[in-house]
């Protein structure tokens, strides 16, 4: 029972109840850093991280914050951690942080944090907030891939840094697309993936604010 | 003057802090539904940019960035480590002032803003505002006009996509791209619309 419940917490977000596609949650960081595989890669590490941990912590503390205060309370322990974060990035890889410029910082206010932290992490104990933390980190680790995954493939004809599609400009075959590169495609790439996604999961499509009636022309006339 | 306006410009149209850095996204896409919403939320990012940006600037130059600490005797203190809970404090204090304020002062106002205040804390676009000046090293005149700037840029942005978004409502859209599907391809569309910007140079 305690097992399954534990694989339901941590497996659900994956594609269930996706924190990007279904949730609309942290879609701003989701955008700005996947034009290459590694930096997406260093940001969802940082974020699962962080939303993990303070799941964890402010589920320990869950029955002595009142709850006037807990805005703050939990404001105060998600930014410690995210200084925490940015400090070891800045120590063990310079570059790609220097990179990601603002986006470290800006996982403080990504709605993922705060939002596992207030829905689920006052409630549950510290284990399952843990696996939680994991699990919604996870699911936004898996679209933040996808995108980087496109957008470097196609953009630049690399993953990871290294060269999988010859060049046109280098002598092979393949003339980059430009815009895969540039902000409009990573909105393109995530309404696209939302498309497939609720294709093939219908119970997530969201109800149509005005059904358009079907008009036979031999009624009109 | 000339460095000013063209900060201006930039922080309105060429860096767009909504289409063109992704900030402020979940509100941005979540409240886009009306456009009298949509103005007020607008308004309300303006008033807090234009506050906080400065004052964090402030805060910065005076006690957090190394060296500033001259004044009180510690010439070598550097504290810029801190810098990420000092703004967020900043941020979330000015917006619980400011919301007192208005709703002593001016009571039209604070019902118009009320609901969208507190969420304007946790607004990527506010914080990130703040981090840029941090990362561009803003004098205080210069991160009040990029406070405004930026904050006038995503109102504009947010007014627009409700706009779009109102007239959408009569289109037939496939089902799997209904509501958040479909909102991401418009926000798309205008993010190429706004990058014909990109080509002024000031």
């Amino acid at each position: 029972m305690a097992q399954s419940q534990a694989m339901k917490v941590l497996t659900e977000p994956l594609v269930n109840n996706n924190p990007i596609a279904l949730q609309i949650l942290g879609i701003c960081s989701a955008l700005a850093v996947t034009n290459q595989v590694a930096t997406a890669l260093l940001m969802s590490v940082a974020l699962t991280a962080v939303t993990a941990c303070s799941n964890f912590s402010i589920s320990l503390i869950r029955n002595h914050i009142p709850s006037s205060i807990r805005i703050i309370v939990q404001m105060t322990i998600i930014a410690s951690l995210v200084i925490v974060v940015d400090q070891l990035l800045k120590a063990f890889a310079y570059d790609l942080a220097k990179s990601m410029s603002v986006f470290v910082g800006l996982i403080i206010t990504n709605c993922i944090v705060m939002g596992r932290a207030e829905a689920f992490a006052m409630k549950e104990p510290p284990g399952l907030a843990f696996l939680d933390g994991i699990g919604n980190g996870l699911g936004y680790s898996l679209i933040l891939l996808l995108v980087a995954t496109i957008r470097e493939l196609f953009g630049s004809g690399s993953l990871l840094g290294y060269q999988i599609l010859p060049l046109a400009s280098a002598g092979g075959w393949y003339v980059p697309l430009g815009i895969m590169l540039l902000p409009p495609s990573a909105f393109f790439i995530i309404g696209f993936l939302i498309w497939g996604l609720r294709s093939w999961k219908p119970e997530q499509n969201e109800e149509a604010d005005y059904q358009i009636h079907q008009v036979h022309r031999t009624e009109v006339v | 003057m000339e460095n000013y306006l063209s900060i201006l410009i930039k922080s309105v149209f060429i860096e767009n802090l909504a289409l063109a850095f992704f900030l402020g996204m979940c509100t941005f896409l979540a409240l886009s539904k009306k456009i009298s919403t949509a103005i007020g939320l607008g308004v309300a990012v303006i008033v807090v940019q234009g506050l906080t940006v400065p004052v964090n600037n402030l805060i910065y130059q005076h006690l957090l960035k190394e060296g500033a600490l001259a004044w009180a005797g510690l010439p070598n203190a550097d504290l810029s480590f801190l810098g990420l809970i000092s703004y967020i404090g900043v941020i979330a204090a000015i917006v619980q002032i400011l919301e007192m304020f208005l709703d002593r002062f001016v009571p039209a106002l604070y019902a118009a803003l009320g609901i969208f205040l507190p969420l304007i804390t946790v607004n990527c676009a506010i914080m990130g505002g703040s981090l840029f000046m941090v990362e561009r090293d803003y004098g205080f005149g210069e991160s009040v006009t990029y406070g405004l700037g930026s904050g006038i840029g995503w109102a504009l942005a947010i007014a627009a996509l409700a706009g779009v978004r109102e007239k959408l409502k009569y289109s037939d859209v496939p089902d799997g791209l209904q509501g958040l599907g479909i909102t991401f391809i418009t926000v798309g569309l205008m993010s190429l619309g706004f990058m014909a910007f990109s080509g002024i140079q000031l």
